[in-house]
């Protein structure tokens, strides 16, 4: 009778387990409600003629995480903008692609892309829905077409059905693929960081993070410039150019030599997570960045003014400065549920 | 009771059926049709030579463009359109375009872009026309090509003797949306009782003339914003009314 008693209470439990597990990863109406941040201004992304929906977030996230949209289906959006890293590539300082080719780039952390005017290092794409057919395409990333994506995906029982539940109706053409991404990674929000909740005083900051802070408004946010930790604007940051890859940047979209050797100023949210740094990578650690940073004589040609007022930075204040930076780590959105691997659910 | 009742219910529901199919004017409808020629003669792939202002000879193998924004103009109203036709002389059926719904009357022009307006270009995903699937779309530099051109020539020197002109660009000072502009000889009459068809001269050879005379041996590739404006102002005189047949 006992042991009935205990098989019954047993099963009762791996049914509940079941249960909750489940619910803990169902998408709801509320999970794909957009939010602004306090403090956040208006998004240049506003999910126009793309109404967020449950069904079609996870659809999204589904395309994300599954290499079907590379080639030889060996690589997804995920295997270079991995969580851990805060959706850059762990430890990788360019990008690689299938058959080991290996980009001219970093892989940049993705978070708050709503907020961002333009995409890429250039920021030669100018909409957030056509940004994966650049990966999708380039020959060292997934070395695809459009076409043969859709292709793919038609063939597949799982997406003709998943794009049924999406839009209700059948049809899976590329406006509805780049759509459902453009949902799960424009939610992709990170507010919640210690910082964020330091400045809506919910939370303290240590004599040297608070330091760090006070430098980092003086030198550092006039291109990073808070809430988001950029200014969307494109810089020269001193790097010399690295003669193998001659990467001309922003210059290579505009034709302007004006322009030439300039990036996009990156977000420094959850930068604890995304190293290696700079836009190929070169700097494995923060304090490489810094002391960079601080050695105006190393400078290349066409520096940004801005570099230069910097100045030298004691060793001290660069220990401080990195402290603040580690406060922009975002476990709320780096452990967030919505955006974990489906397939490992 | 009853009878005052039924007739009132007949009498509204006649009248919703009357607002439904009474229209104020009548409108009517128009075709377009795009036809391909090299000056004088249809365009035909691959295995005609045709020659360039400089007597250099060259193929054709490729040739499409983006149409929209087209506006029929007439003294009191003109019919203004927001559609974008991607004309493919590969695919002959996108070649015809129909436009719909134009108010009756006398038509003296017809005035269209070709390329893509910078609206359509920062959009994101689109369908139709304008789906990057067809294969006229940069993604690295966000925008649409607004024409290919493809061919071959013995003097170019690229590989394979190919020449290519894919044109696009929406942005100062790389431009290249033109505006064409066409009068009517006579005014195009627009009515419910018929379907007139507008035929349009497309010269492919003004794409390499006036104002700038191409020469493929030193210009057989544009693919970006390097001379593309040069390719769009001789593009902007390729079109003329062939026929208005009414």
């Amino acid at each position: 009778m006992r042991n009935k008693t205990t098989v019954i209470l047993l099963l009762v439990c791996i049914a509940l387990l079941a249960f909750t597990a489940n619910n803990y990863f169902l998408i709801t109406q509320n999970d794909v409600t957009l939010k602004i941040p306090k403090g956040f201004p208006k998004p240049y992304y506003k999910f126009k003629n793309n109404t967020l929906s449950p069904e079609v977030f996870v659809l999204g996230r589904k395309l994300f995480y599954d290499p079907i949209l590379s080639k030889d289906s060996t690589i997804s959006c995920a295997s270079c903008h991995q969580r851990i890293a805060a959706f850059a590539h762990f430890d990788h300082p360019l990008s690689h692609g299938i058959n080991g080719l290996i980009g001219k780039r970093n892989v940049p952390a993705l978070q708050n892309l709503i907020w961002q005017d333009t995409y890429m290092w250039d920021g030669g794409v100018n909409n957030l829905e056509v940004q994966p057919i650049n990966p999708l395409t380039n020959p060292v990333e997934m070395n695809e077409s459009l076409e043969h994506v859709i292709e793919k995906l038609r063939l597949n029982e799982m997406y003709a059905a998943e794009f049924k539940i999406a839009f209700n109706d059948t049809a899976i053409t590329s406006e509805r693929i780049l759509k459902a991404l453009a949902q799960f990674t424009g939610l992709m929000i990170s507010a919640d960081s210690r910082y964020d909740r330091y400045i809506d005083g919910k939370d303290t900051f240590s004599t040297s993070e608070k330091n760090g802070l006070a430098l980092f408004r003086k030198k550092c946010a006039s291109c990073h410039e808070e809430p988001l930790f950029t200014d969307n604007s494109y810089r020269n940051n001193g790097l010399k150019p690295d003669p193998s890859l001659n990467d001309k940047g922003r210059g290579a979209i505009t034709g302007l030599e004006f322009d030439e050797y300039k990036f996009k100023v990156p977000s420094l949210r959850n930068i604890e997570r995304s190293y290696p740094y700079m836009h190929d990578g070169r700097f494995r650690k923060l304090k490489d960045v810094l002391d960079h940073y601080s050695s105006p004589g190393n400078f290349a040609p066409n520096t940004a003014r801005e570099m230069y007022e910097i100045g030298k930075l004691s060793e001290p204040d660069k220990k401080d400065i990195i402290a603040f930076l580690l406060t922009l780590t975002d476990n709320t959105f780096l452990y967030d549920r919505r955006f974990i691997d489906p397939f490992m659910q | 009771m009853k009878i005052i009742v039924t007739t009132i219910l007949s009498m509204a529901t006649l009248l919703v059926a009357m607002s439904f199919t009474g229209k104020p004017t009548g409108e009517g409808k128009l075709t377009i049709a795009f036809d391909h020629y090299v000056d004088d003669k249809v365009l035909q792939f691959d295995s005609v030579l045709y020659k360039n202002e400089l007597g250099q000879s060259f193929t054709v193998t490729k040739f499409k463009y983006y149409i929209g924004n087209i506006c029929l103009k007439k003294t009191t109203g003109n019919k203004e359109t927001t559609d974008y036709y991607l004309i493919n002389e590969e695919e002959p059926a996108t070649k015809t375009i129909s436009v719909g719904n134009i108010p009756e009357g006398e038509y003296t022009g017809i005035e269209f872009i070709l390329g893509v307006d910078s609206i359509h270009n920062c959009s994101g995903a689109q369908s139709g026309a304008l789906d990057p699937v067809n294969a006229m779309f940069w993604a690295w530099n966000t925008g649409y090509i607004f024409l290919k051109l493809e061919g071959k020539s013995p003097v170019s020197k690229s590989p394979g003797n190919i020449f290519e002109f894919h044109i696009g660009g929406y942005k100062q000072p790389n431009n290249c949306i033109r505006t064409v502009s066409l009068n009517f000889e006579r005014p195009l009459i627009i009515s419910t009782s018929a379907i007139r068809e507008l035929h349009l001269k497309v010269n492919v050879a003004e794409i390499l003339k006036t104002p700038t005379s191409i020469d493929l041996s030193t210009l057989s590739s544009v693919t970006d914003f390097h001379n593309a404006t040069t390719i769009a102002d001789n593009y902007m005189d390729m079109f003329s009314v062939l026929s208005i047949k009414q």
